[in-house]
């Protein structure tokens, strides 16, 4: 693809370019706490406000708890909010983020995913993301750093959206992206504001029986985040639900045009394929390790397996049509999950694929691999060997062992 | 401080002013927090945006599709109060600064019971004054979590039985004093803390205008009687609300920069000792407090005295140590 | 839940509430109703002050107050804080039976 913009290429960790997207996107509060492997973020983000490269009102605050209480009331004012965290401050944010989303407050922020207590560690999985699946975020994972800062600029089309209206989360490997240093394509500060534009607001109907800007106005005041109780909160979850069906479109159009103008797509958006059309046997993976899985599937392929690999860009909404479509034709698939779901027979992303494949006539026998937990390392050799199992399972049509560990000694 | 002339105000002023925390609240007959709020919220200036924390005002005054607030409210979480403030602020200051604000100015108020500042929103509270975000704090203190049921906080006084802390064979009710918050917030170097009591409705209301007036964060402690968690007659709300200043419990007072100076009702009773009641005129009709009342627990009451007399002392010593 | 409340597409996002309580009537929660005395009430105001409701009402081009009883929740306080004890609570008059 093509781009007719200009574009500079910078040297850029992800942190970094997550602060970079966020420097150009017009954003009017930052409310932020540092943890590691977020910390490049706020820190850099830090200079912008102290040089006075940006107009961002930066709090830095006491807490996780806080910064997305924050990020909240900032959003509630009609202001465009961004915050970053990772592992134990997602954790603290937790209560915060069904709040964030019921509020239908279009926060963004970037999770520089990381392993959560105990024992402390501080290296990359997918613990902290994953066990907030449910709290009504758009959860975007990404690839490398590139994509962290594309991502971070759709990300505020998407929650702002009036059809969509929800708290986006980007997420991006610790360590492995946020710390590394790439070569990153940005666009232009006047492209990236024309892309995302002003924040617009839908109208409410309030108490004074006025149709107005959903935000806190003096002029037009209303009532935000009340107690609803049995007669009527039910109703407001499933709008929440309908704002994610909306945001699967979204994604896609977002996604679609980001791509028109810079050049860089992900696949479509929600997931990306690579070499599935004839595959037999395949894996499906979130983040970072599609990188290495890729040159993996390129090794096989020059052996003369059909491998396969799907990327799951978009782990909220889920992709159920995407995925179906992607992997229905295929005999076997490995999932790659990096973050366990105790006692729950295998991690998020085996849970939630295998369903999405339940109700094809014809599937695919689904095996689960987890992963790289606490950062541990893993290698094309070891993913290999994935596929090789896979094979097997495509030829005996039979699973031995339905969740595996990889990397893991006995 | 930005007060360049004290607001003169008359009952027949504040009875002619729109109520901005409206009827038809769920609060019980009675309640001196919805009384204290009303009275608040006849203290604004001008354009004004509200953030309540979880409890017993937030659930009353806001249940769907019902709303009390004539302004823009926002409720998160019980221990956000602040941290809300802190982001509505932060946003009103961006928008004016990019010139997306209609407003010349939006005063902001951050609402929370006992257990939203004393305990669980503490934190938020704490790192918001640090940060000096302009807000005034309004503290409703109610003296327990009545919205749960009426459990202890960090408020409950002394001796007071509650869910958590009942008059037990060999517990008194609770154990522990109540934490002198007005100092801590004092402690953290504000421009502006200051107590009052709803009896004396003309000085609460000139220190909520004083606090919305001060550019930085401002503190304000209310003391808010609750019949259901008190167990005291509705109808004396307001009489407990004077009481407790007699009895020199809760003192008024304000803390400008660090000077402490003795509100009228309060410095009255400095100035002639002999007005100062007994806490036992205060407690006694309370049913929260009603097992003190009995011989074993004599040494409650004692100690309960000593303490608010030593209070007293202390609060006088730094009036005039400030001075 | 009743069939008169609204669905999920009829309403708006986020809790924004539609009404305002005004519309939420609290007065029949009272056993005791505040009556006034006009012959010893000094239009001090101290009831329209000290009432948590809102319920007792100036009226300045009347030169009066006025009970609102539709919120008024019988607490007693304004009776109890009248100065000139020119309120007292009542049992409401049995209505024809
Ligand atoms: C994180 C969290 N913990 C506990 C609760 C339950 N809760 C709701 S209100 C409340 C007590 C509120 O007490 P206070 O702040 O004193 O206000 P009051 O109800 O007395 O007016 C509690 C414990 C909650 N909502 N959130
Ligand atoms: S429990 Fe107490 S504070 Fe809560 S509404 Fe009733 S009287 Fe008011
Ligand atoms: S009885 Fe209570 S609620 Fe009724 S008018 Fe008097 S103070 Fe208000």
């Amino acid at each position: 693809m093509k781009s007719d913009v200009k574009q500079e290429t910078l040297a850029l960790n992800g942190d970094e370019a997550v602060a970079y997207a966020v420097k150009q996107s017009d954003v009017d509060v930052v409310a932020a706490y540092p943890i590691t492997p977020q910390t490049i973020m706020v820190e850099k983000f830090s200079e912008y406000v102290a040089n006075g490269e940006v107009e961002t009102e930066f709090v830095c605050t006491e807490s996780e708890h806080s910064a997305m209480a924050a990020s909240i009331s900032a959003s509630a004012t009609g202001a465009r909010a961004f915050t970053a965290t990772a592992s134990a401050g997602l954790a603290l944010m937790h209560e915060m983020l069904f709040v964030a989303s019921g509020c239908r407050t279009p926060v963004v922020m970037a999770v520089a995913n990381r392993a959560l207590s105990a024992p402390l560690n501080i290296h990359g999985d997918h613990s902290d993301t994953m066990a907030e699946r449910d709290s009504g975020w758009v959860q975007i994972y990404v690839e490398n750093a590139q994509e962290a800062y594309d991502s971070v600029i759709q990300a505020f089309r998407i929650a702002e959206h009036t059809s969509v209206l929800l708290p986006v989360l980007v997420g991006l490997d610790g360590f492995t992206l946020s710390h590394t240093l790439e070569n990153v394509t940005a666009l232009s500060d006047a492209d990236v504001k024309e892309f995302i534009g002003e924040r617009k607001l839908i109208n409410v109907l309030t108490h004074e029986g006025k149709s107005v800007p959903f935000k806190l106005d003096p002029d037009n005041p209303m009532t935000m985040g009340p107690i609803a109780l049995q007669n009527y909160y039910f109703e407001f979850k499933r709008q929440q639900e309908e704002g994610m069906k909306n945001a699967l479109a979204l994604i896609r159009q977002v996604h679609d045009e980001y791509a028109k103008l810079s050049g860089r797509s992900y696949g479509n958006g929600l997931v990306e394929k690579y070499q599935l059309d004839d595959a037999e046997i395949a894996v499906v993976c979130v983040g970072s390790t599609a990188g290495t899985m890729k040159t993996v599937v390129d090794e096989l392929r020059a052996e003369g397996v059909k491998a396969g690999l799907l990327k799951l860009r978009t782990f909220r909404p889920f992709p159920v049509e995407e995925i179906q479509n992607a992997l229905g034709k295929v005999h076997a698939v490995g999932i790659m999950d990096k973050s366990m779901s105790f006692g729950g027979n295998g991690g998020a992303v085996f849970h939630e694929v295998r369903h999405a494949l339940y109700d094809l006539a014809e599937r695919p026998l689904v095996v689960d691999y987890i992963y790289g937990l606490g950062g541990r390392d893993y290698n094309p050799k070891e993913f290999k060997k994935i596929f090789n199992e896979l094979r097997q399972i495509a030829h005996s049509k039979r699973v031995h062992k339905l969740v595996n560990f990889t990397g893991l000694r006995e | 401080m930005a007060t360049t002339q004290e607001w003169k105000i008359t009952a027949k002023d504040i009875a002619e002013k729109p109520d901005i925390l409206m009827p038809g609240h769920r609060a019980c007959a009675g309640c001196g927090p919805a009384h204290a709020l009303r009275l608040v919220m006849k203290a604004i200036r001008g354009p004004t945006i509200v953030t309540e924390a979880t409890g017993c005002m937030e659930v009353v005054t806001s249940i769907y599709p019902y709303t009390s607030w004539a302004v823009p409210w926002l409720h998160t979480a019980f221990e956000t109060s602040a941290a809300n403030a802190s982001g509505i602020e932060a946003a009103l200051k961006v928008l004016k600064r990019k010139g997306k604000l209609k407003q010349e100015h939006v005063d902001v108020i951050a609402i929370a019971g006992d257990g939203g500042t004393f305990d669980i929103g503490f934190q938020a509270l704490s790192g918001a004054v640090e940060r000096g975000h302009d807000f005034l704090f309004v503290l409703y203190d109610n003296e327990a979590y009545m919205n749960t049921g009426i459990q202890r906080s960090g408020g409950t006084p002394m001796g007071a039985a509650t869910t958590t802390t009942p008059a037990g064979s060999v517990m008194p009710g609770k154990l522990q004093h109540k934490k002198p918050i007005a100092d801590i917030m004092v402690a953290h170097g504000m421009e502006y803390v200051a107590s009052a009591s709803p009896y004396y409705w003309k000085d609460l209301l000139q220190k909520v205008r004083r606090g919305l007036e001060v550019e930085g964060p401002a503190f304000l402690h209310l003391f808010a009687p609750c019949p259901r968690g008190w167990r005291t007659d509705p109808a004396k709300t307001i009489n407990y609300s004077k009481l407790a200043v007699e009895s020199c419990v809760f003192p008024v007072y304000e803390v400008v920069n660090g000077k402490y100076t003795l509100s009228t009702p309060s410095k009255l009773i400095a100035l002639a000792p002999q007005k100062k009641k007994p806490v036992a005129d205060y407690l006694k009709g309370q049913g929260r407090y009603r097992h003190l009342f009995a011989p074993q627990n004599k040494h409650m009451l004692d100690e309960i005295q000593r303490w608010t007399d030593e209070r007293w002392a202390k609060l006088q010593q730094k009036v005039e140590q400030t001075a | 839940m009743s069939s008169k409340d609204k669905g999920w597409k009829e309403i708006a996002p986020a809790g924004v509430s539609p009404k305002s309580s005004i519309g939420f009537m609290t007065g029949d929660w009272k056993t005791y109703m505040p009556v006034r005395d006009l012959e010893k009430c000094t239009t001090c105001l101290m009831c329209v002050l000290y009432c948590p409701e809102g319920a007792v009402r100036w009226r300045p081009e009347m030169g009066k107050i006025e009970f609102d009883y539709s919120f008024c929740k019988g607490c007693g306080i304004c009776a109890n804080e009248c100065p000139t004890k020119a309120i007292t609570m009542k049992l409401p008059e049995k209505e024809d039976e």
